[in-house]
C-alpha cells in the first residue's frame, strides 16, 4: 500500500537576505537584498517588506516526498503550514512542486511571535493521525530560528522512531520500512526504521526542483484547506518569552597583507603554530 | 503587603536548589571533547549546586571513570546496558526521561553536536519542555542567550517550563579540566534500557584523519570553491600539516564532492572558532560566516578582492592561492 506523506512548509526570510548588513554591505554578493535589521526595541527582527522564501531544508523534503511519489511508493502528499495567511504562499510553492493538497494551520501574526517547535509539533502530530500519514518528511531546521528540533520532538509526540539529517532514503521491506543514511559528526551512519516513523532532512538528501509555470499555475487550483490550532485542540500559549533580540559584535575585519609572506609572518607572530 | 510580596519572592527563590544533569557523548572507547565544554557551562549556569553526568552506554565502564575525573563533576551515573547499542534515540530518550523522573533535576545540558540534536529535543518533548538549542550563555538561570539567522541576531530567551533543557555550543565555553585526582562518585542509575523494535542501528562509515578534530583544533584551513577539485585540497594539507591545523570546507566545496559531508563549516555544518582560521578560497557566503565569526584572528587568501569573507578578515591576502599557499607552507616548514 502506498504511503501518505505530511511534508512541513516553513515560510522564513529568503536565505540569501542578510539579515544585519554589516559587513556584506555594497559588494556584489548582496544581491539587491533588502537589508532587514534586529528591530529599535530589541524585541525581534525586522520581517515586514522583507522577501520570504520556502524554508530551503523543506524544499529538499517536498522533493523527496514527490520523488516518492514518482516512484510510485506514495499515494499522496500532504504540505502543511503554520502561520500567518502569508503562509499560504509557501504552501502554493508546495503545491506547485508536486504535492497534493495543502493545510493552512493560520496562526495570527501576535501568537505566531511566539509559536514554538513545541507546539508545530503537537500541531504535526495531531495533523498526522486525522489523515492517517505513514510518513512524515521535515527541513533538519529552519534557517530563521536554527532550532533543529520540531522533527525530533514530533516523533516524540506521536511515539514514532526518528532519522535525522537524511542524506539518503530508501523504503524497505515492502512499504514498512526505510533504511536511512544519516550525516554525523565523523562521516555517516545507516539506520533502519519502521514505519510509520519522522525524517529531517539535511542538505544532500537531493536537489529540489524549481516549480515550472504550468505547475504554479496548475498549484493554485489545489486543494487548500485553513484550520486552527484549536481545531486540533493543540494549545499554542509561549513556553518562552524572548526578552531581547541585538545585533552580534562587530568584526573589525578588513586587515590587507600584500605578500604570502607577510601573512606568514603575522601568523607565526600570533603564536599559534 | 509589600513585605507578604518579598516574602514570596524569596521564599520560591529557595524552593528548590539548581541541579543540573549533563548526558555524556561518547562512543563506549572515546569520551567526545564536546562533553567537557557542556559540563563547564553546566558549573556556570547562575545559582547551580551539582552537576551529575550520565554516561549511557554499553561496556562504558572505562568511560564514567574517565568523567569522574572530570573538574566540576559531582556525581557519575551509569546505565550499561546492550540495548543501548547505536545510541539510538528511540531506545536512549526513555532512559533520560526515567533518570529525570528519579531525580529532578532542573537542568539538563546536551553539547550541541550531531547526537546532541538528535537527541535534546526528542527527551524534551516527552517531558513537555520547550528546548532551548545552541545556547551561547547565561543571563540567569532560566534565561539563556543564542543566535539566530545564521549568526546575525543574538537572542535573550527566557524559559517558562520547570526544567530548562539545552544544547550548548561547544565554542562558547572552555574545556572543563580533566584527569583530576580526586574522583567523583560513580553509581549506577538503577535504570534498564529497553530495546525498541521501531529503529535498528545498522552501520557507520567514519572518515578516518590522523589530523586533529575541527572542533577542537587550535587553527583550522578551509577550502572553498576556488580549489577547483578534491585533488588540490592536498596543498590544504600540506599547509595544515605544517602548524598542526585541521581541515575543513565550505559547502560549496562539499556540494562539489570536493571532501567529505563532515568537513563542512557553517550554519548546517560545524561550527568552529579556533585561535586561528584561514580560509583559501572560500567567498564567505553568510551561511560559512555563520560557522568561523567567532574565530580569533581570521586570514583568507581569495583572487577576488570584492569576495565578502575580506570583511571579516584581520590579514587578507588578495592572491592566486595555487600560488601563494605553497609558498607559505615552504616558509613554514622552513621554520621547523
Amino acid at each position: 500500500m502506498p504511503l501518505r506523506i505530511l511534508v512541513g512548509c516553513k515560510r522564513a526570510i529568503d536565505y540569501a537576505v542578510k539579515v544585519r548588513n554589516h559587513f556584506i554591505s555594497e559588494t556584489k554578493f548582496n544581491l539587491n537584498n533588502a537589508k532587514i535589521q534586529v528591530k529599535s526595541d530589541f524585541s525581534g527582527v525586522v520581517t515586514e517588506g522583507v522577501k520570504h522564501a520556502l524554508n530551503p531544508f523543506d524544499e529538499i523534503a517536498m522533493e523527496e516526498a514527490v520523488r516518492l511519489k514518482e516512484k510510485k511508493l506514495a499515494s499522496e502528499v500532504i504540505a502543511v503550514s503554520c502561520g500567518p495567511a502569508q503562509s499560504q504562499d509557501v504552501l502554493r510553492t508546495a503545491l506547485a512542486l508536486g504535492a497534493d493538497k495543502a493545510v493552512h494551520v493560520e496562526v495570527p501574526g501576535k501568537e505566531y511571535e511566539t509559536l514554538q517547535p513545541i507546539h508545530v509539533s503537537k500541531i504535526l502530530a495531531k495533523l498526522a493521525e486525522q489523515e492517517k500519514v505513514d510518513l512524515i518528511i521535515l527541513g533538519k531546521q529552519a534557517i530563521d530560528d536554527d532550532c533543529n528540533q520540531t522533527g525530533q520532538m514530533t516523533a516524540a509526540v506521536l511515539n514514532w522512531p526518528q532519522a535525522t539529517f537524511a542524506s539518503k532514503l530508501q523504503i524497505t521491506d515492502g512499504d514498512k520500512e526505510a533504511t536511512c543514511e544519516r550525516e554525523i559528526d565523523g562521516g555517516l551512519e545507516t539506520i533502519k526504521i519502521k514505519l510509520p516513523a519522522v525524517i529531517t532532512a539535511d542538505l544532500r538528501l537531493n536537489t529540489p526542483r524549481y516549480a515550472t509555470l504550468p505547475n504554479i499555475m496548475k498549484a493554485k487550483k489545489k486543494p487548500l484547506k485553513k484550520i486552527s490550532p484549536k481545531d486540533l485542540g493543540v494549545d499554542i500559549s509561549p513556553r518562552q518569552e524572548i526578552v531581547r533580540v541585538a545585533e552580534p559584535p562587530k568584526r573589525q575585519g578588513g586587515g590587507k597583507v600584500s605578500s604570502s609572506e607577510e601573512l606568514t609572518e603575522r601568523i607565526k607572530k600570533l603564536g599559534v603554530v | 503587603m509589600f513585605r507578604i510580596k518579598n516574602l514570596i519572592r524569596s521564599g520560591s527563590g529557595l524552593a528548590r536548589l539548581k541541579h543540573t544533569l549533563v548526558v555524556v557523548e561518547h562512543d563506549n572507547q572515546k569520551l567526545s571533547q564536546i562533553t567537557l565544554n557542556t559540563v563547564t557551562a553546566a558549573t556556570k549556569i547562575p545559582k547551580n549546586e551539582t552537576v551529575t553526568c550520565i554516561v549511557a552506554g554499553t561496556e562504558c565502564g572505562k568511560i564514567a571513570e574517565e568523567v569522574s575525573r572530570i573538574a566540576g563533576v559531582n556525581k557519575v551515573l551509569v546505565v550499561d546496558d546492550a540495548n543501548l547499542n547505536g545510541f539510538l534515540p528511540e531506545t536512549v530518550a526513555p532512559v533520560l526521561v526515567d533518570l529525570q523522573k528519579k531525580n529532578n533535576f532542573t537542568h539538563i545540558a546536551f553539547g550541541s553536536s550531531a547526537f546532541g540534536k538528535n537527541l535534546m529535543p526528542r527527551v524534551a518533548a516527552l517531558l513537555d519542555v520547550q528546548p532551548v538549542s545552541d545556547i551561547v550563555g547565561f543571563d540567569d538561570e532560566n534565561t539563556f542567550v543564542r543566535t539566530i539567522y545564521a549568526g546575525n541576531a543574538i537572542q535573550t530567551v527566557r524559559s517558562k517550563d520547570p526544567i530548562k533543557i539545552f544544547t550548548v555550543r561547544g565554542t562558547a565555553f572552555e574545556a572543563a579540566k580533566t584527569g583530576s585526582s580526586s574522583a567523583a562518585e560513580v553509581a549506577s542509575a538503577e535504570i534498564t534500557a529497553k530495546g525498541s523494535d521501531q529503529a535498528i542501528f545498522v552501520n557507520q562509515q567514519l572518515a578516518k584523519s590522523d589530523r586533529p578534530a575541527l572542533n577542537a583544533a587550535k587553527v583550522v584551513i578551509a577550502g572553498g570553491r576556488g580549489l577547483q577539485n578534491g585533488e588540490n585540497f592536498k596543498i590544504l594539507y600540506d599547509l595544515a600539516d605544517t602548524m598542526n591545523a585541521a581541515v575543513g570546507a565550505s559547502r560549496a566545496a562539499v556540494d562539489a564532492g570536493y571532501v567529505a559531508n563532515d568537513l563542512q563549516i557553517g550554519q548546517t555544518g560545524k561550527i568552529v572558532a579556533p585561535e586561528l582560521y584561514i580560509a583559501v578560497g572560500v567567498s564567505g557566503a553568510i551561511q560559512h560566516l555563520a560557522g568561523m565569526k567567532d574565530s580569533k584572528t581570521i586570514a583568507a587568501i581569495n583572487k577576488d578582492p570584492e569576495a565578502p569573507i575580506f570583511q571579516v578578515a584581520d590579514l587578507g591576502l588578495v592572491g592566486d592561492l595555487f600560488k601563494e599557499v605553497p609558498v607559505m607552507t615552504k616558509m613554514l616548514k622552513e621554520n621547523k
